[in-house]
């Protein structure tokens, strides 16, 4: 990287730019710079993956009970990573801004919104999104008992921020915020149910809590 | 019939995969080699890009392409004027929709001038951000209340006015108040964001996965815009994470990514931003409204006027029925109302759950607390002296209404009588307590719609439709019918939906889809039965020579009433009669009855709130809502739609408003953070009643609609009992604590 962006430098060109440079396949043949990888890619027409090639970092994350060895751009949030290049498209993109909860997922088991959260600072760490709740097929697997609650309670109706609610429940619970209703909604309140499900989502987390299973 | 029982409350059939993850909402699809939309917003609200500079943005890594109106490939279907094709319920937008990249000229702050498309989001993103324009503005008109005398009568119809005895019969009464209340710019905001995921997977063959309340409706917007056959278009939508009207329409976006899906020849998926959800995809228009009303010393209503001036795009002439339930709710010999649209250089409206009526049920319903303020009555009791039992507009019976029922179990389910006629008077500790209630009407629709039903000879039977679920519970509510009419376990019954393979239905909207598709359910089920009961009554069948008329069917055997032990297995007699599976679709709608009868689903809401006369904090302390939607199809899912209703209506009444800074003519609260929808804090525990009373006229189910009543009127019952607990009248929405101070 650092050879590179010397190269950036010497040219009197910004990143952007740079990336534009690498773009041209021509003049980046010619250069003894480069390196040696990244020319014969360029030479073959693979520009676009010597950028990013260059762009990429490692990360290793354990997601729900998997290791995973992973490269990625340092700009990838752990939302976008999870759902697009990992598939796991339980957790919801909702605002991209921290504002609705529809992406909560567990980071070493504290509530986090996975849209802003850098995917690069979970090095190391354990994620469980709503996929890691239950094991195996969603359409026959043992239910959480706060999914099972969920159903119980109707505590959704277009289910699009369902996952977030329950991995907020979740850890609500665990976190021993779920001592009475009006502390479930004050706990709860970072999670929005635009159907207006709430009533019965304090239901199912009271119910739960008070079955004294474990969460 | 199935109407003469109640349901019992069933689990939602879509539950579990709602739970875990597995649902799939558009954007979940996977599809190979997809690539990433991004779209690029115009800086101003009004005149013509000068320059556009995609230079750098197409240089950057990943960019497949930078479109605008420069380079947009071309859509076959506009060489034509496109007409504003809104494809929901009528009425439609009239006028011209915007087409997309079209041209230099911008009609609203947030108009697409670019779409980027990149192999991954992020790198889409990056590019979006190098693209640079510049602009020869133009002054833009975005406040509605600088421009309300430029209202103009929808193209096209009949001058926005009705009236029926004296226009301004009002002023002759002993007792009238006149009085203007605003309801600010709503915004959908379901929590699934709006996108597409389009792939051509031939030269003239279209996958679709898209936001949409109606899946046909989606198809037959992209079989026009591309002059390609329906049935090559396939469009999918199981899921909808929330619609509430945003998905009544194909917007133009949804149009140009397919579009460029097709130029690039690679699978693309557009998920818009927050903020776009505020201009790309409509919103509740601002609307102004007076309330002109009179009444004589006994509390018999003399008069109503009711104007109301909404605001429109500049292109497009959105209209909704904002002063419609003031021509029927309330018996009332002189009644006039009037509407008006403003054409403002905004992006268009389009119908947000109640639509315009929970815009003028506000109006109304706060005026009737107030004349009843006026006459020293208690709301419920003024309401009840002008009760009609019969449609004062076209006078003709309501084909069901217990509206007098659901006042009285509301009434006392709230504790009404602990109620002070005396504004002010209840104080509790820090807090002032008061008590509103409010009625809420819409159309009971059946629209025209299809439906499959397949039974196999194992005993398991399928039903199909075309129509989406965005929530309300539809696929569960069809399986109660068709549990209903064959008796198959609801765990032998598998609905499937959201998907044009299937029999066409409408768009999930207005409250009409238990009606519309449920009916056809109904009658492809009752076709399925027929041909059991003939199969078993025909010579030499087990049942022969009985009737139709005794024979019943539960639990995957017919019997015949009055003699216990005479009885076939379903599974027995196709197995006999060699059919692996009875295979019936129906087409089904309402017959000449419906023009008999005037046909509403209603609702009573009733709040108690407190307020915090230090701060001017409102917190709705108990909500009750009462639905008067006839048989109650699914008991369940119903009551959650009224729950949902009620946090819609805590949102409208106290803190929804999407703000303009008029100096630019753009939102200033274009995302969750500043836009405040009610979440849990806001909301207390919420009972809900069901009348649940059948409705002889309307369907086989006797079922009205529930989703849009469950909002409608609810913000007046919490301005209504701000008042009873303050004094203080708030009539512009939402009722924030600034506006109740500075009335103190």
């Amino acid at each position: 990287m650092d050879q590179h962006e010397q190269l950036g430098d010497e040219l009197g060109s910004s990143d952007s730019s740079r990336r534009t440079f690498l773009k041209r396949s021509s003049a980046l043949a010619a250069l003894a710079l480069t390196p040696p990888v990244a020319k014969a890619a360029v030479d073959q027409g693979l520009h676009e993956k010597v950028a990013t090639a260059f762009e990429q970092m490692p990360l290793q994350v354990n997601i729900n009970g998997t290791m995973r060895q992973l490269s990625i751009e340092p700009r990838v949030t752990l939302l976008d990573l999870l759902r697009e290049q990992l598939h796991l498209t339980g957790t919801k993109k909702g605002c991209d801004h921290g504002q609705c909860g529809a992406c909560t997922v567990h980071v070493d088991g504290t509530r986090v919104n996975a849209c802003l959260t850098l995917a690069m600072t979970t090095e190391g760490a354990t994620v469980t999104t709503i996929e890691g709740l239950t094991n195996g097929d969603p359409a026959t697997a043992q239910l959480h008992p706060m999914q099972e609650a969920f159903i119980k309670h109707d505590g959704f109706q277009c289910g699009y921020c369902t996952p977030g609610q329950i991995m907020s429940a979740v850890a609500c619970i665990r976190e021993g915020h779920a001592n009475s209703p009006d502390e479930v909604r004050e706990y709860m309140s970072g999670n929005i149910c635009r159907c207006g499900a709430y009533a019965n989502i304090v239901d199912a987390i009271m119910d739960v809590k008070k079955g004294g299973a474990r969460v | 019939m199935t109407t003469n029982t109640k349901n019992p409350p069933i689990d939602r059939i879509d539950g579990r995969m709602k739970v875990t993850g597995g649902a799939q909402y558009f954007a979940d699809f996977e599809l190979p080699n997809t690539a990433y939309c991004v779209i690029v917003g115009s800086e101003i609200a009004k005149g013509t890009i000068a320059g556009l500079d995609t230079k750098k943005a197409q240089g950057a890594p990943g960019v497949l392409g930078v479109f605008t109106h420069q380079n947009m490939p071309p859509i076959p279907g506009w060489d034509a004027p496109v007409g504003g094709e809104a494809d929901g319920p009528p009425p439609r937008p009239k006028g011209e929709q915007y087409r997309i990249l079209s041209s230099p000229k911008i009609h609203f702050d947030g108009q697409p001038i670019a779409i980027v498309v990149a192999d991954s989001f992020e790198r889409a993103t990056y590019a979006a951000s190098l693209v640079k324009a510049t602009y020869t503005k133009q002054t833009a008109r975005t406040d509605l209340r600088k421009h309300v005398s430029d209202g103009v009568a929808p193209r096209g119809e009949d001058g926005g006015n009705y009236s029926r005895g004296q226009a301004d019969g009002y002023k002759t009464a002993p007792v009238t108040l006149e009085a203007n209340y605003t309801v600010p710019i709503e915004v959908h905001n379901p929590m699934e964001l709006h996108g597409i995921l389009a792939h051509w997977t031939g030269a003239s063959t279209l996958m679709i996965y898209a936001k949409t309340q109606g899946v046909n409706a989606t198809q037959q917007a992209m079989a026009e815009a591309f002059k390609i056959d329906p049935k090559n278009i396939h469009v999918h939508t199981e899921f909808m994470g929330g619609g509430f009207g945003m998905g009544l329409r194909t917007w133009p976006q949804e149009t140009a990514v397919v579009a460029i899906a097709r130029k690039i020849g690679r699978p693309l998926k557009l998920v818009v931003n927050r903020s776009q959800m505020f201009t790309l995809v409509g919103h509740r228009p601002y609307t102004v409204q007076t309330i002109n009303m009179g009444a004589d010393q006994t509390g018999k209503l003399i008069g109503i006027a009711h104007a109301a001036t909404a605001e429109t795009a500049s292109y497009e002439d959105f209209t909704e029925a904002t002063v419609n339930m003031t021509k029927f709710l309330y018996a009332c010999p002189n009644v006039s109302t009037r509407y008006r649209i403003v054409r403002l250089d905004r992006s268009v409206p389009i119908w947000m759950r109640g639509p315009g009526e929970a815009t003028g049920a506000f109006a109304l319903e706060s005026a009737m607390d107030e004349m009843a303020h006026k006459l020293n009555l208690d709301p419920i009791e003024f309401r009840l002296r002008n009760y009609t039992e019969t449609d004062p507009e076209r006078n003709r019976p309501y084909s069901s209404k217990y509206l007098k029922e659901a006042y009285q179990r509301g009434a006392e389910a709230i504790g009404w009588n602990n109620r002070k006629l005396q504004p002010g008077s209840t104080r509790e500790g820090d807090w002032l307590v008061g008590y509103g209630m409010s009625t809420g009407t819409f159309n009971a629709f059946r629209w025209e719609a299809s439906a499959r039903a397949l039974l196999k000879a194992d005993g398991s039977l399928t039903i199909q439709s075309a129509v989406t679920d965005i929530g309300p519970g539809t696929g569960t509510a069809l399986t109660m019918i068709a549990h209903n009419v064959l008796g198959v376990p609801m765990n032998r019954i598998k609905v499937e939906y959201g998907d044009t393979s299937l029999p066409k239905a409408p768009t999930q909207g207005g409250s009409a889809i238990v009606s519309a598709v449920g009916s056809a359910v109904f009658d492809a089920c009752t076709s399925v039965k027929n041909e059991l009961i003939e199969l078993a009554l025909k010579a030499g069948g087990p049942l022969a020579g009985r009737q139709a008329n005794e024979l019943t069917m539960a639990d995957g055997t017919l019997s015949v009433e009055r003699e216990p032990g005479k009885k076939v297995a379903v599974s027995d007699l196709m197995q006999a009669n060699k059919l692996t599976v009875i295979d019936k679709t129906k087409d089904s709608k309402g017959g000449p009855e419906h023009a008999k009868y005037s046909m509403y689903s209603f609702s009573v809401h009733f709040v108690q709130v407190r307020v915090n006369p230090l701060t001017g904090v409102v917190r709705v302390s108990k909500a009750v809502s009462v639905a008067d939607s006839g048989r109650i199809v699914s008991p369940k899912t119903a009551a959650s739609q009224m729950i949902g209703g009620v946090a819609g209506g805590i949102g409208m009444a106290l803190t929804e408003e999407a703000v303009i800074d008029h100096r630019f003519g753009r939102f200033v609260n274009n995302n969750l953070g500043d836009y405040h929808v009610a979440v849990y804090a806001d909301v207390p525990a919420i009972e809900t009643i069901m009348i649940d009373k059948p409705d002889p006229i309307i369907n086989p189910m006797g079922a009205k609609g529930m989703g849009e009543i469950a909002l409608i009127g609810f913000a007046a019952a919490v301005a209504n009992a701000v008042f009873n607990a303050t004094g203080q009248r708030v009539r512009d929405l939402p009722i924030t604590p600034d506006k109740l101070l500075r009335a103190v």
